[in-house]
Parts: structure tokens; C-alpha cells; sequence
């Protein structure tokens, strides 16, 4: 009998349903997922005849383009869509939306929305598994998925690894899904930011909340530095993008001052001159091309384990009857 | 329900003899000229395969090249079978696979699908020039027309039985055994 890596159900919605052994078998399977990028035919027959549908109602060309990536690579197949241009912009429900998709006989949504819960509502109405790919300021869990196999591929097991979350942590679901899984690895976390970036209720999920950069240098053997979402701020989060740098911005000159051999990751986009310096990016410390590598791992390794899904929870959405 | 048996069918010693015979048919059968690769199918099969990439150093004088192929994702019932199965990893050596002589090494050739999957894997790496299957225990059963060029042994299994090999670096000892569900005849 061969070995399994613990089920991970009908579908990904988030970090924070998962546990440790779940994780630790989506990192172990995308570590074995790396090697075939790196083949002469990046392809394995694995989702052969499987068909999956990326729906990304809100724009994203750096998730989209690394699931799809990820499922041709592991043969499937897959179509696209976007709310201009679909139904969606004519007043379709997403629930129909899903519904017409699965009428024609898909096997996976791959969904990015707006909406908070999106995935979840989703998850619960139709059979085919539902991956979340960032629902509103709730979860990204491929990218919290992605940062623990890149912050693990450096510095080996997470547990008792110190990582500051640095930025706008408030309007972030990549914070969250972070937060929920570092922390279920055993690593501490913190956060960094100004007042107006960071929930209120932070340090409730279990965090320290550091106000200056240079304490969390000080304290970090890994920092995660967020983009400025400033197409989500209507204004007064932050004096100027040029007072935001001076104060929180990750620079050479503070990254060289740290006690350790920091790691630096960023989940891009990066707002250069803002939140990260263009020479801690390009820079020794940075793993960021590398987390986008390993993105296309982590989502072929949790479609690898989604596939087949489980019968009666499949059963029970298609009633309505999951919780 | 009966409780399952065990039986040595092979001893390390003979292991030790049958490898050696097998590693003399691989220098027959590819002239022992050109440089050969061996790739041992995960797990058991990659111990096998570097036993056998010894002895064919001490007889030619060249170390075979070798290279381990996981099959999972190529396995036809992997849709089938849930949680899903732990993926290993495949290596292969730096240069690729195009022209050489190949020959893969398993612990048990059964139903042949195992090979099946190799040899489909395989083909997403290159073309080599030649293939051929070397298998510690040939236990019959085929579901495919695969045969084994290089057989250490041929073992009659009734339905229900199970042969295990063990290689020291997994199991802490070499042999293989004979696991009957239904009792020994």
C-alpha cells in the first residue's frame, strides 16, 4: 500500500482549515512537483481529462497565469474567464454563474473575488472542488501555501523561525493566510506597520505587533514585506507614499544593519521605492522570483491532491447540504 | 480470515548471486561497450539498480550511469485511488536519455503496469536507443505484454499472495519473501 499525504478534502478555501499534517504533505508534494518544471516535456498525465475553469473576477495576471501554468502542466483542461465580458457583467449571479460552468461538466473552479467569503459560498453550492485564489481581505491560501515552501526551502523547518509580516497588513488576505499558516507550522509571528494598516484586532490571531521596522529587523530571521494596496485606499491610511518609505520602507541601509541573514520575500506586485527598496529586491537577501517559482509547485501539488475530491462531500454541496 | 504468512524465498546470499548473474546478462546483452544508464524504479528498484551499477564497475571497469524514476503521476488508477499517493521524485542524469542504452530495474514485475508507467515517463524525457527491463522477481500475473529481459527469478504466486524484496537501506536486510493472506501451500 502506498503511502498517502492526508486528504485535504473537496476543496481549498483557506490556511485556516487546515492542519499542520495537511500543510506539511501540500509543502512535501509541491517539493517533488519542482522537479518537473525543470523536465525537457513539463508535463505529467496526472489531470488528463479533467477540465478547470479559472474565474477570476478580479484581476490578477500573476495568479492566474501561475495556476495555469500549473494545470497544463499537469495536462488539464482549462478555460478562463473574467467578469467583463461574461455574464457576470450583465447581473449574473455567481452562484449561476458556477452553476451554467458546472452544467458543462467541469471537475475545478479556481476562483479570485472580491467579495470576502466568496469561495466558501461557492464551495458549498456546487460539487467540483472550489481552490480559493484570494477572496477579498480573507485568504490566499496558494500564496501562504507558496512563502512557507520558499521560506522553508532556505531555512529549513518553520518551527520556532521568527517572521514579520511588514506593511499593509489590514487590507491583505495574503497577511492572513500567512498568519494562519506559519503559525500553525510552529514559526512566531509578528506584524509591522502603521496604525491605519494593521486590524485592530491583530495581535488576536496570536501575534506581536512591532510600530518601528528597525525592531522587527531586529527581531526577524524572515521578513514578508506587503505591497501598498493603494487602489484599495480611498485616502488617509498613510501621509505620503514618500513618508510611508522613509518610516517603514525596507531599505539596504536597515536590512545591512540586522543581526541575522535576513530573507526577504514579497508577494508582488512590489511598489519599488515604497515598501521595498529596488536594491533589497534585486538584492542577496531576496527569494522573490523564487517564490514565484515555487508558485506554480504549490498550485500543481494542491490541484494534484484535490483531484479525485471526496465523494460524499461532493454529494452533500451538490444538495446544499455542507456546512 | 486466515492470517497472512511469511516465507524467505531468497536469503541475502542468494540475492547477493542472482544481482551477480543479472549484472553478467546486462554485458551480454548490451556488448558492455557503449555507456549504459540504469534507472531503478522508487523505491526498491533504485537500491537494486545501484547494487547492480556495482558489479557491472568490477566487470567492464565503467561505472554505469544510473537514475531513479518515480511513477506515480504516470500510474493508470492514480484517479482512482484517494487520499492521493506520496509523489517521489525522478532523477535522471545531466545529458538526458536521448541514444543511450537504458535499462530499468524494479524489484517485481507483476501486472506490468508499473512498467507500462516507466516506460511512459521515460518517453517524456528522450528516445533511447535501447530499453530493457531487469526485474529481481518475475512473478507472472500479467495485465499487459511486457516481459523482462533480465530476470533474477521466477516465482509461481497464488492469488492473494504478495512478494516483498529487502534492500538493507529501507528494510535493514536483503532478501525476498513470500506474504500469503490465504496460508502457505
Amino acid at each position: 500500500m502506498p503511502q498517502a499525504v492526508p486528504s485535504l478534502g473537496k476543496d481549498l478555501l483557506g490556511l485556516e482549515g487546515l492542519t499542520r499534517e495537511q500543510i506539511t504533505g501540500i509543502l512535501d508534494t509541491a517539493e517533488a512537483f519542482k522537479e518537473i518544471s525543470e523536465r525537457p516535456v513539463k508535463k505529467v498525465p496526472v489531470l488528463r481529462n479533467k477540465t478547470i475553469v479559472n474565474a477570476f473576477f478580479e484581476n490578477s495576471t500573476r495568479t492566474r497565469i501561475s495556476f495555469e501554468f500549473a494545470e497544463k502542466r499537469l495536462a488539464a483542461d482549462t478555460v478562463n474567464i473574467s467578469s467583463t465580458g461574461s455574464s457576470v457583467a450583465k447581473g449574473e449571479t455567481l452562484v449561476d454563474t458556477a452553476r451554467n460552468l458546472e452544467a458543462m461538466r467541469i471537475d475545478m473552479v479556481v476562483i479570485r473575488h472580491g467579495a470576502s467569503g466568496s469561495a466558501q459560498f461557492l464551495a458549498d453550492r456546487i460539487a467540483s472542488s472550489v481552490i480559493n485564489a484570494g477572496d477579498g481581505k480573507h485568504e490566499h491560501p496558494t500564496q501562504g501555501l507558496l512563502d512557507l515552501l520558499t521560506i522553508r526551502d532556505h531555512r529549513g523547518p518553520l518551527d520556532g523561525l521568527h517572521v514579520c509580516i511588514c506593511g499593509d497588513v489590514l487590507h491583505s488576505r495574503v497577511a492572513r493566510s500567512n498568519i494562519h499558516g506559519l503559525r500553525k507550522m510552529g514559526a512566531q509571528v509578528a506584524v509591522c506597520g502603521p496604525a491605519t494598516l494593521l486590524p485592530a484586532q491583530v495581535a488576536e490571531m496570536g501575534v506581536t505587533v512591532f510600530r518601528r521596522i528597525e525592531e522587527a529587523i531586529e527581531w526577524a530571521d524572515v521578513l514578508n514585506i506587503l505591497r501598498l494596496q493603494l487602489e484599495r485606499m480611498t485616502g488617509g491610511f498613510i501621509p505620503s507614499l514618500r513618508e510611508y518609505n522613509r518610516v517603514f520602507g525596507v531599505t539596504r541601509a536597515r536590512v545591512e544593519a540586522a543581526p541575522r541573514d535576513i530573507l526577504i520575500l514579497h508577494p508582488g506586485p512590489m511598489n519599488r521605492g515604497v515598501e521595498i527598496d529596488s536594491d533589497v529586491a534585486d538584492g542577496p537577501h531576496s527569494v522573490i522570483l523564487q517564490q514565484v517559482t515555487n508558485g506554480v509547485a504549490v498550485r500543481m501539488a494542491v490541484l494534484y491532491l484535490l483531484s479525485g475530491g471526496q465523494p460524499e462531500q461532493a454529494e452533500a454541496a451538490k444538495t446544499g447540504g455542507a456546512a | 480470515m486466515a492470517e497472512s504468512q511469511r516465507r524467505t524465498l531468497m536469503d541475502a546470499a542468494r540475492v547477493e548471486g542472482v544481482l551477480a548473474r543479472m549484472a553478467e546478462e546486462i554485458v551480454q546483452l548490451t556488448g558492455g561497450g557503449s555507456p549504459l544508464l540504469l534507472v531503478g524504479v522508487e523505491r526498491r528498484g533504485v537500491q537494486l539498480a545501484a547494487r547492480l551499477a556495482a558489479l557491472l564497475a568490477d566487470r567492464t571497469g565503467t561505472a554505469p550511469l544510473t537514475g531513479s524514476l518515480d511513477i506515480t503521476l504516470y500510474r493508470d488508477d492514480l484517479m482512482t485511488v484517494g487520499p492521493r499517493p506520496v509523489v517521489g521524485q525522478t532523477r535522471l542524469p545531466v545529458g538526458g536519455i536521448d541514444g543511450r542504452e537504458l535499462v530499468i530495474v524494479d524489484d517485481v514485475l507483476y501486472t506490468g503496469r508499473t512498467v507500462r508507467a516507466a516506460l511512459d515517463e521515460l518517453a517524456d524525457f528522450g528516445r533511447p536507443k535501447r530499453i530493457l527491463l531487469a526485474v529481481l522477481v518475475d512473478r507472472g500475473g500479467r495485465e499487459l505484454p511486457i516481459q523482462g529481459d533480465i530476470v533474477g527469478e521466477r516465482v509461481e504466486v497464488r492469488d492473494g499472495g504478495r512478494v516483498e524484496v529487502l534492500v538493507p537501506e529501507i528494510d535493514g536486510s536483503l532478501g525476498v519473501e513470500l506474504v500469503d493472506a490465504e496460508g502457505l501451500d
